[in-house]
């Protein structure tokens, strides 16, 4: 109990010192888990910038399990946190524990990935990139670089995954408003360099060397990264002969772009603080009804 | 191949009853079936060009893609040989993946990185070798332990050593992997240089037998004088050296260390090549040729898939449907089942 | 079939036989059981003892003979219609699910519920009434697997037990209890034949057998040897019955050599032994000469040829092969001395039934090569043909799968195999087990050539002709341990009998 004390006070001291502010807020986020190069910048970057902001983050990974993420939930409902801020791992499933934390009168935020719950006043909004819009940036892009003519070939994400279908969907959506574009060829690469390689390879015998293909739009960096490597081997000039468009926008892909291999990579922020810890700060000083989602931007960046 | 012949007396139902009897002529079929059905579906699938000097097609891709997968499978099928299973493969090949780019970030000669990239792949092997051999764990969790943690592996090294881009560029080792000498793609060469080394280890020496008593009967092969804990543990080895090979290959292929999903269920295309070119998984038994039949009508389904323009979500259907198909051939029971179908309905 | 005096049979089987594909299993054997009996069933490995039962409890089709039930015929289709007729097996291994409770393993099986739908209450009941006829009292919440192993035996017979039960039949029921858990058993067994049930009892402890039962029958080779009260038939007689002919039969065929004909010690065991597998013993070969080693099922043969062998570890004692210390040795090391090894169970542990005969016979020789020298294929197939012929294996080719052939020609691959290593002592336990006449004097004739050409031999066997036929010398076997040798012109059946049955001191 002391030694509780003693930390708690420790913190509040630190922080008190660090943010100026008289008394620091207290912030609970459960994080899906540390999958792939993505959600460990992710979750790094909400850390530090809780600094920033003042905030004592209490930082809580599900591994991939939702039991895992009710319960750290329910840990921050008991420890009667300032809010709470959850990065769901499934959709469902989460009716009962939203509405114990607004018994407790804790407001609850939403990143990432949506929930899916009957009563949407169980949480203040979303906070999250729109892998629709991102889909619509690079479509929008495209059409805007092949003046509206141009045939596609599509390397898709892990088949049945939300980004995959939301960029598609955003992507396609662009696409049907111009006649002469189209996508010719749309296969899985399953995310990855091996997989979008592999896909491109084959893309490239079926269309004979990409003949009469304007561009190539990969879900993700990785994969544009793989078909990168496939048209160079095959004597093809990526970004020259093709128009390179992806999402993401790894450290990889910079080079690349550098070098004029790929022409255009949709931002898909890792350091998102900046946008979320404002939104629940405000909130907390100020409880107004606010819409079920707000948006980060994902800027897109080209060559220059 | 030539008692069969003698018995059959050169009558035409004979043969024919023969070769329908005889387990390699399945896989064959189903290869020679997927690779006109991808002639129907694209009339250039046959096409074979030189482009940048070296081949170039969809037939050349077939080959040169199922090298990795045909490199695990044949260390799978020395494995399945012994009555054991290796799931860790997949994990071998991120482990080797991280540590080429360790190594290299480290400022290693290329040539070195090589031989210490098959030797994390052998230690590994090792590692499998005592749980199984040593330890009596069974095969199935033994490995699993390695599967589950070998990736995490791979990303530490990453994380230590990898910096926050582990991609790297090294001329020898892309050009074995997308280089090639006199127009052959330089990995066919290296694979088939491997598969007759392993070829004259289990056939050429008394591996082989050993291999295939050890997994027939394990407790006759001890009485008979086998030592059957080191012959288990030389598969275990031979199979994690091999998985370094194609984790060599696959590295260099996208000059880049992804250990999360690099060579993700490698090891079940390698299990299911092994059990279409004939292996069974009750062990006793290692046909090695017949197992890189198997890569590689896996790898001609996934070629002919992607070529066919059809949605991704039907690929893992069709290949199903093929494989599922293969096995039911090649299974005696189905086939009396349907010879006594046949053969009913006239009478 | 007048009756005899006492109450009616119960059960008559009667001129009872059954082949197998290649092996005669049962012939024209009869067993009567009454109402009230305790009856011995006896017989070594392979004498039709299980056969018997099985065709008795609808579990095997007999293709001879007739079963009278309380004197009607009967033809059991399977277990269930026998049990329904009262007649219930318990067997060697406890068929209980360790890890559920005693009243879920009690209401598994036959079931007078509905299909897959069980009342707990009911099935509680059942199981505490099943329990109570047993005189056992037990907490049936627990799981089976945490009683001792006489408890789990008794749960096995309750749930193989129920009101219409009048013959119960108990397969090695004691084989892995203590003398205070076979104490218990038997008290409830003389219950059950106080309540008038016929009770089979198969063993192979003869204490036991004398101890507990009223009238004993004895199989070999799947004849019946003979049926007579316990108090009727001494234990000299009973081991007679079941490893040897009647005294006076058929002589040896050789004459067994002198002691001063010895040649040179091929192999000497001191105090070789393991606990609780067998007492250590001292044992030594010499050069051309065959040793026997006799005993009855249990008596710890086979574990005396696998500790020469090293595939049970010694923990005490030394071995010395060719005049060196060979320690400890694994198979592995016994077959670069120069041992080799035919086992009783040719199945699990003799052959590699997938692999060809050619590849069988290989085997040991190329462990011994190494795995390096492999053994070119042209060598490897003249080979195979030479032991094929040397032998008379019965095949078309040395290619065939060696499962494919008959248990006598499986036999004699397992003998091409330790031969092909160029042996200077070979192990043999039961080398003439489940296989026809003309094949098992074959095999005689070959043990007493490679004698000749100065090999040394040990042979184990449950056949006592076998071992008087063929021995220069016999080690006796009781209860685990060595108790004793006897050479020369003294090796004759009563004397190896009357040593097995403990009424002469062995002579060292």
């Amino acid at each position: 109990m002391i030694r509780k004390f003693a930390l708690a006070g420790a913190a509040l001291a630190a922080t008190t010192f660090m943010s100026g502010t008289a008394l620091a807020q207290t912030i609970g986020f459960s994080q899906v888990g540390s999958e792939g190069d993505w959600r460990p910048a992710f979750s790094a970057n909400m850390q530090e910038s809780a600094k920033e902001y003042g905030v004592d983050l209490k930082f809580a990974n599900a591994q991939g399990k939702q039991e895992e993420q009710l319960r750290a939930v329910r840990a921050f409902i008991a420890q009667g946190v300032d809010a709470i801020i959850i990065a769901p791992v499934v959709v469902t499933g989460w009716d009962q524990v939203l509405r114990e934390a607004k018994e407790a009168e804790i407001p609850v935020f939403l990143v990432d990935r949506d929930v899916d719950v009957e009563d949407k006043s169980l949480y203040v909004t979303r906070i999250s990139a729109d892998f629709n819009l991102e889909g619509k940036l690079a479509g929008a892009w495209l059409a805007a670089e092949s003046l509206g003519d141009c045939k596609v070939v599509e390397l898709q994400g892990t088949t049945g995954s939300a980004p995959a279908i939301e960029r598609k969907g955003g992507f396609e959506a662009v696409l049907d408003q111009f006649p002469a574009m189209e996508i010719v060829a749309s296969q899985s690469g399953d995310f990855t360099t091996d997989g979008g390689k592999k896909v491109m390879e084959a893309f490239i015998k079926s269309t004979n060397n990409l003949e009469g293909i304007c561009a190539s739009f990969a879900h993700n960096d990785n994969m544009q990264l793989g078909a990168i490597q496939a048209m160079k081997e095959a004597g093809l000039k990526p970004g020259e002969d093709v128009l390179m468009v992806s999402v993401d926008y790894v450290p990889a892909i910079k080079d690349a772009l550098d070098a004029g291999e790929a022409n255009a990579s949709v931002e898909l922020r890792s350091a998102v603080g900046e946008f979320i810890y404002p939104v629940v700060l405000d909130y907390l000083k100020n409880p107004t009804e606010l819409d079920k989602w707000i948006v980060i931007p994902g800027d897109l960046h080209t060559a220059d | 191949m030539a008692s069969t012949d003698s018995t059959a007396e050169h009558s035409a139902p004979g043969r024919v009853k023969a070769i329908a009897q005889s387990r390699a002529i399945w896989p064959l079929l189903a290869l020679a079936l997927i690779l006109i059905v991808a002639g129907f579906i694209s009339p250039n699938f046959y096409e074979i060009r030189i482009v940048e000097g070296r081949l170039f097609g969809n037939l050349i891709d077939i080959l040169y893609r199922a090298v990795p997968t045909a490199l695990v499978a044949l260390g799978m099928a020395v494995v399945i040989g012994t009555r054991g299973i290796d799931l860790s493969v997949g994990s071998i090949i991120a482990i080797v993946g991280a540590v080429i780019v360790w190594r290299i970030k480290m400022g290693d000669p290329h040539v070195t990185i090589l031989f210490t990239a098959l030797a994390a792949g052998i230690l590994c092997g090792m590692w499998n070798g005592f749980l199984v051999a040593a330890l009596g764990i069974q095969p199935i969790i033994a490995t699993l332990i390695l599967m589950v943690s070998g990736r995490g592996i791979g990303m530490l090294i990453n994380l230590l050593y990898g910096g926050t881009d582990p991609s790297f560029e090294s001329a020898f080792l892309q050009g074995l992997s997308t280089g090639s000498i006199w127009l052959i793609p330089t990995r066919l060469v290296l694979a088939a240089g491997i598969f007759l080394a392993l070829w004259l280890l289990i056939r050429r020496t008394a591996l082989g037998l050993f291999v295939e008593s050890v997994g027939g009967n394990a407790a006759a092969s001890n009485l008979a004088g086998v030592n059957a804990r080191v012959i288990v543990f030389v598969a275990y080895v031979l199979c994690g050296l091999l998985s370094a090979w194609a984790g060599i290959i696959m590295t260099a292929d996208t000059h880049t260390s992804d250990p999360v999903s690099v060579a993700l269920y490698i090891e079940l295309d390698a299990i299911l090549a092994v059990v279409i070119g004939g292996g069974s998984l009750a062990g006793g038994r290692i046909y090695l040729g017949m197992t890189v039949i198997g890569a590689l009508v896996i790898q001609a389904l996934t070629t002919a898939t992607l070529i066919s323009g059809l949605p991704p979500e039907y690929n893992l259907i069709i290949k199903a449907l093929v494989v599922l198909s293969v096995l039911f051939l090649q299974s005696a029971n189905a086939r009396n089942a349907i010879r006594g179908l046949v053969s009913r309905k006239p009478s | 079939m007048n009756a005899s005096a006492g109450p009616a049979a119960r059960v008559e089987m009667h001129a009872i036989g059954k082949s197998f594909p290649g092996v005669r299993a049962l012939s024209g054997v009869d067993l009567t059981l009454y109402p009230g009996e305790i009856h011995a069933l006896l017989g070594e490995n392979g004498a039709g003892k299980s056969t018997l039962i099985k065709i008795l409890t609808g579990a095997l089709d007999r293709d001879a003979g007739e079963i009278r039930l309380d004197g009607e015929p009967v033809d059991f289709r399977s277990t269930g219609e026998a049990q329904t007729s009262g007649i219930s097996t318990v067997y060697q291994e406890v068929n209980l699910i360790p890890a559920m409770s005693v009243t879920k393993n009690l209401a598994l099986g036959p079931s007078d519920g509905a299909f897959g739908i069980i009342s707990w209450r009911k099935a509680r009941a059942a199981a505490r009434q099943k329990l109570a006829r047993l005189n056992l009292d037990i907490d049936i919440e627990q799981p089976v697997g945490t009683f001792s192993v006489a408890v789990q035996q008794l749960v096995a017979i309750a749930h193989a037990l129920d009101d219409d039960t009048s013959v119960l039949v108990l397969d090695e029921p004691t084989a892995s209890l203590d003398a205070q858990e076979t104490a218990t058993l038997f008290s409830i067994l003389r219950d059950l034949k106080s309540r008038g049930m016929a009770i089979v009892f198969i063993t192979h402890f003869l204490d036991q057998v004398y101890e507990i039962s009223d009238r004993i029958s004895v199989l070999r080779n799947g004849g019946l040897v003979g049926t007579g009260l316990a108090s009727d038939i001494s234990r000299q007689e009973l081991i007679s019955m079941m490893i040897g002919r009647e005294l006076g039969e058929v002589e040896a065929t050789f004459a067994h050599k002198a002691s001063e004909e010895k040649g040179t010690e091929k192999l000497v065991a001191r105090g070789i032994g393991r606990k609780r597998t067998l007492e250590p013993f001292d044992l030594t070969l010499h050069a051309g000469e065959v040793v026997g080693l006799a005993g009855l099922l249990g008596s710890g043969r086979t574990e005396l040829t696998k500790l020469v062998l090293g595939a049970i570890r010694a923990d005490s004692g030394t071995l010395e092969v060719g005049g060196k210390d060979v320690g400890r040795n694994t198979p592995r090391q016994s077959l670069e001395s120069g041992i080799a090894f035919c086992p009783e169970d040719r199945k699990a542990e003799g052959l590699v039934g997938d692999l060809s005969i050619r590849e069988n016979i290989m085997l040991s020789m190329q462990a011994k090569n190494g795995w390096l020298r492999r053994v070119p294929r042209k060598q490897q197939e003249r080979l195979a043909s030479e032991m094929i012929d040397a032998l008379a294996i019965a095949t078309p080719d040395a290619e065939k799968p060696v499962r494919q052939l008959s248990g006598g020609n499986q036999q004699k691959v397992v003998l091409a195999r330790a031969l092909a290593s160029k042996p200077e002592i070979l192990l043999l336990d039961e080398p003439t087990r489940g296989i026809d006449v003309g094949a098992h004097a074959e095999i005689i004739m070959l043990i007493r050539r490679l004698c000749e050409d100065g090999m040394a031999l040990l042979v184990a066997s449950s056949e006592l002709d076998e071992i008087v036929a063929a021995s220069d010398r016999v080690a006796v076997m009781r209860d685990r341990r060595k108790i004793g040798e006897i050479a020369g012109e003294d090796i004759k059946r009563d004397n190896i009998i009357r040593m097995i049955a403990g009424e002469d001191g062995g002579q060292h």
